[in-house]
């Protein structure tokens, strides 16, 4: 398939979205997993020492890696699954942006502390 | 005109990494909404596509220099404990603030927001700079992606200002100081003789 310029020449060939798809709902699961990793490292102090990775960081330290870890995985099994073939983009963009904005809504503090 | 070392860290990610990082959003947003926006716009150069590529990744490095930077080097003299029984805590930044009511909600709120919502900037920047070096100018011929990658960008800059303006408030309120002094300029006091 291609799309076509305004003067009607062929431009780009049009690629299956599943790579991109998968970029967008890692990068989604990753920041909701910082909000949930810090609400965790909050409320549990088995979780908190759990999650001092590095000392002089404290629990932030492993909060972040395990956020990272699991943005990244996500892609990389997301990407495997999806990359050569077309999905659903705009359920998937949905769940991203719900992750998105409930990340920045549970890692404002007088909201976290609410669990 | 002196600078200690830790002040030097904290304006180097802040005023260096950060404020650039948020200054670089305004551009891309442009770029990317006013370029790909139709597949029926103007012809998109391969030069314009490789410097968007390029001022993407160099974002994305940015971001994580940004939040490295913070948590794994100024943050550890935030958060330093004094020893028992000190009465100056002006090297004990998180301390300081939770001495007074009044300073307190600076490191309550604003830290602990700033601490993790500055994370949602480099995975999505990251995100945004590896979907636009796979599709490069197929990006017009996908609106829904197109629209997921500004939409990350615009959360990202979001995440940068937050953390950006508590950085600032919580900088002074209690600054980061302390390490070895390092003299930029020697100047003369206003009451010296010559």
């Amino acid at each position: 398939m291609s799309a076509k310029t305004a003067a009607g020449a062929p431009q780009v060939m049009l690629n299956p979205n599943g790579a991109g798809a998968a970029a967008v709902l890692a990068a989604g699961i990753g920041s909701f997993a910082v909000a949930v990793f810090a609400i965790l490292a909050d409320k549990a102090a088995p979780i908190k020492s759990l999650m001092n990775f590095y000392k002089p960081t404290g629990p932030l330290s492993g909060v972040t890696t395990c956020a990272i870890v699991v943005w990244l995985a996500v892609w990389a099994l997301l990407h495997r699954r999806w990359s050569w073939r077309s999905v659903e983009i705009g359920r998937v963009t949905a769940a991203a942006f719900i992750l998105l904005f409930l990340s920045l809504l549970l890692t404002f503090p007088p909201l976290a502390d609410l669990f | 005109m002196e600078i200690t070392v830790r002040g030097l860290w904290t304006m180097i990610h802040g005023m260096g990494f950060g404020a650039l990082y948020l200054m670089a959003c305004s551009g891309a947003l442009v770029e990317l909404y006013r370029r790909y926006r139709s597949p029926l716009g103007p012809e998109i150069t391969e030069q314009d596509e490789k410097f968007l590529r390029i001022y993407l990744t160099a974002m994305a490095v940015l971001a994580w220099l940004t939040v490295l930077t913070g948590a794994y080097i100024i943050y550890p003299w935030y958060r330093a404990v004094p020893p028992s029984g000190a009465a100056n805590l002006a090297d004990f930044p998180q301390r300081l603030l939770m001495s007074s009511p009044s300073t307190a909600a600076w490191h309550s709120i604003g830290m602990e927001w700033k601490e993790h919502v500055a994370w949602l900037m480099p995975i999505s920047i990251t995100m945004a700079a590896a979907v636009f070096s796979q599709y490069r100018r197929s990006l017009r011929i996908h609106p829904e992606l197109r629209a997921a990658v500004l939409g990350f960008v615009w959360i990202s800059l979001l995440s940068a200002g937050i953390a950006g303006f508590f950085g600032a408030m919580l900088n002074k309120n209690a600054p980061v100081t302390g390490g070895s002094t390092i003299t930029l300029f020697q100047g003369e006091a206003q009451g010296e003789q010559k």
